[in-house]
């Protein structure tokens, strides 16, 4: 037993459930903390707003499939970690907000930088502690980590008071978790799985519905193995990408809203879906009441309230998504399996009627698409990409190759403009080895670009491409279609302001601009050379770009169109 | 079609459960008719008895997978009728001249109700039961002019000798029902 301050011991027990790197501000209250921190061997990246930090969190998260840390001190700094947090909650993602709050003796007196964070955030993370005593504080990290990262991972927030960090206490470590309310089921019931093969053995039309939940529990190979055991269609979610390699013929791509012809139309004509790590997101479904009309559903969660909730299950299987692709796998092995060749052509005859349009040339501008896609065609294989949030995301999500797992980092549940910078930060210090590229839009590059200065001063050499449309891009494309062409407040102007070039370069970054199609290699070719800096590339590309497919928001999945008024027709006769 | 439903939620004891329990409530729409909480026979461990609106089956299903995924819900039983004793409380005061009390008292005698407090002019009364013994004796006594009530909110045992408190391993956890 070692005598210590409430701080010290906060240091050391993040030091001894294994962190390495916090992103971070300090601040009145979280002054204490920030004295042993310096002697750490936790590496603080000190970031220039709180919501970096938190994003950065994420990013780290997600690159490295461990637990993402963050700092900040009480108040305005913890209230700047919101939407962080609520961006890892939507989209389960585990990371741990440490944050300062005001002496135990001033709370709810309304102190200088006073807030009820843990109030604030009860709806948005997946637990919350309020550590009031220098005693308390190993426990509760004991437990954020434990909470964070088991079961469906989430946000966890620790609000230390004053007093406590500054309070002395004992240390004594490893502490038992006591947490009699939690305790998540992973391993899935081995009697469901085999009703599941069953089911699947009996169907025509299955497809495999795969998402998030695959990335976190890392379950690429067991999906690849079931797909070689039982070859059917599979369609990846957004926050599936790159979980089954979209080389694969069976591969239809991603569904949903701004989904593909094949994948909406895989989901729409099916007979069963074995929906693994999916919620069946509004963005997915479209109109419920018309979506997936004649699929039986097994679905497979960790979280048993995602079963049920959007979509009710003829077959609920609550486990890990690896435990129970592995298991599935071993009971398809005994079973005999009809030949889908039929169905399957038929998706693939979608696939090649519909394919994903990649924009016309236009006015001469640069089309985004294009950018994106040579992007994905020069970077390394092992790239992590990384997006904002509107139509470069979209365009993203189809256009890069995708063909490794675990290499895409997107705000999906969310929505977080202002995601794609900060999220990249974290991937990088996670995996400083691999390259790591950011495509953003110029709406959300403004929202979160001061995180370049916290790259350039710490060594962290990531890539942003600016899809510099000068318009909120998603936005005006529902103004164009929805709201008569009247383009309120959509305009950014960013062909005056900011300069992304002066402004990456005062931020210590390279910046490089490609305005036509022979620029664009060029600038890749340099921005893939650097390494000992960041880099900001803007590709200055056409206002009108719109996402195809789409699928009118609250319509029918049936109502998808490839281009502006052009329906696809589904051939029924076969099916 | 709306149906009510009882549920017993065995919680942690901690500072804040209340309001995560009432946020996640607010948050996902869902409605509470009366709650109640209070210590149980186990230390650090209290127990809410919520009776809840739930406008499907479906709800009432999310409502209890919802409330298990907070950290400090333990376990959950819903209360399920004829298997279950239920009480709420009232304390009510009524106007009560000289010439009327005698009536109110054969009121309360009926109800098995207790006279608690008594004024010149009005009378306290306490009366415990299920949630139609209570309807029936306001209704009752209303004529003579009701001053103040206070309702409590259901409490409710499962009949037998099984405790919600008794340590089980896993939480309920409920699937398409």
């Amino acid at each position: 037993m070692t005598t210590m301050t409430g701080a010290q011991s906060l240091v050391k027990a993040l030091e001894s459930v294994g962190v390495e790197v916090a992103f971070g501000i300090p601040g009145g209250q979280v002054l204490p903390l920030f004295d042993p921190l310096f002697d750490s061997s936790i590496r603080h990246i000190l970031v220039r707003h709180e919501q970096g930090a938190a994003h950065a969190a994420e990013g780290y998260a997600m690159a490295t499939g461990r637990v993402g840390v963050c700092i900040a001190t009480s108040g305005p700094g913890a209230t700047n970690l919101v939407t962080g947090l609520a961006d890892a909650y939507m989209d389960s993602v585990p990371i741990v907000a440490v944050t300062g709050q005001v002496p135990s003796t001033a709370i709810g007196t309304d102190a200088f930088q006073e807030a009820d964070i843990r109030g604030i955030t009860f709806p948005i993370t997946k637990h919350s502690f309020l550590v009031t005593r220098a005693e308390d504080i190993p426990q509760a990290i004991a437990e954020a980590f434990h909470i964070a990262s088991t079961g469906r991972p989430g946000p966890v927030l620790v609000d230390v008071t004053k007093d406590a960090l500054n309070g002395t206490t004992q240390w004594h470590w490893p502490i038992p978790i006591e947490l009699p309310g939690y305790k998540p089921t992973i391993t899935p019931h081995s009697r469901q799985v085999a009703q599941a093969a069953r089911m699947i053995a009996e169907a025509s039309r299955p497809v495999l519905y795969v998402g998030g939940g695959l990335v976190k529990a890392q379950a690429a190979q067991a999906l690849a193995a079931v797909v070689d055991r039982a070859p059917m269609p599979v369609v990846t979610t957004l926050m599936g990408r790159g979980i089954f390699p979209d080389s694969h013929d069976l591969n239809f791509g991603m569904p949903g809203m701004h989904g593909t012809v094949a994948a909406v139309g895989a989901l729409q004509k099916a007979d069963l879906l074995i929906a693994v790590g999916v919620r069946f997101d509004d963005r997915v479904t479209g109109d419920k009441a018309t979506f997936a009309p004649g699929a039986k559903v097994i679905h497979c969660d960790i979280d048993p309230a995602e079963i049920g909730k959007n979509r009710v299950a003829d077959l609920p299987i609550v486990g890990d998504a690896k435990l129970m692709l592995t298991d599935l796998e071993r009971h398809l092995a005994d079973l005999e399996l009809p030949d889908r060749s039929e169905w399957i052509e038929y998706l693939a005859n979608l696939r090649r009627r519909y394919p994903t349009w990649a924009g016309d040339k236009g006015d001469g501008a640069l089309q985004p698409q294009e950018v994106i896609r040579r992007i994905g065609q020069l970077a390394p294989e092992d790239t992590i990409f990384v997006t904002g949030v509107g139509q470069h995301q979209m365009w993203s999500a189809h256009f890069l190759p995708h063909d490794q797992p675990y290499r895409w980092l997107t705000s999906g549940g969310a929505g977080t403009m202002g995601y794609c910078v900060p999220a990249a930060m974290g991937a990088k210090v996670g995996c400083p080895d691999t390259m790591v590229w950011g495509i953003d839009g110029d709406g959300c590059f403004q929202m979160t670009n001061q995180e370049l200065t916290t790259c350039a001063l710490n060594q962290i050499p990531i890539k942003i491409a600016v899809i510099n449309n000068q318009v909120l891009g998603m936005v005006r494309q529902w103004q164009t279609l929805f709201y008569n062409e009247r383009y309120s407040n959509s305009e950014l102007h960013t062909d005056r302001y900011p300069d992304f070039v002066k402004l990456a370069e005062a931020m210590g970054c390279v910046g490089l601009r490609a305005t036509t199609e022979e620029e664009v290699d060029a600038v890749l070719a340099q921005a893939m050379m650097i390494n000992d800096r960041p880099v900001v590339v803007e590709f200055v590309v056409q206002k009108n770009a719109m996402v195809w497919p789409m699928v009118p928001a609250g319509t029918s999945n049936e109502e998808i169109n490839y281009a502006r008024d052009m329906a696809p027709t589904w051939e029924e006769e076969d099916l | 079609m709306s149906t009510v439903i009882t549920l017993s939620v065995l919680v942690q004891n901690n500072p804040g459960v209340l309001a995560r329990i009432a946020g996640l409530f607010a948050r996902r729409g869902f409605n509470i008719e009366s709650l109640s909480v209070g210590p149980t026979e186990r230390e650090g461990y209290s127990r809410i008895t919520l009776v809840v609106d739930s406008r499907d089956a479906n709800t009432a299903e999310q409502i209890t997978k919802q409330l298990n995924k907070l950290v400090e819900v333990v376990k959950i039983t819903e209360m399920e009728k004829g298997q279950t004793v239920r009480r709420e409380l009232i304390l009510v005061k009524v106007k009560a001249t000289a010439s009327e009390r005698g009536d109110i008292l054969a009121l309360v005698d009926t109800f098995r109700g207790k006279v608690v407090d008594v004024a010149a002019d009005a009378l306290m009364i306490e009366v415990t039961g299920k949630f139609g013994k209570i309807q029936a004796f306001l209704e009752m006594i209303a004529p003579y002019g009701i001053k103040e009530l206070v309702q409590s909110g259901s409490v409710a045992l499962a009949r037998g000798s099984k405790a919600i408190t008794d340590r089980s391993r896993d939480k309920t956890i409920r699937v398409n029902r």
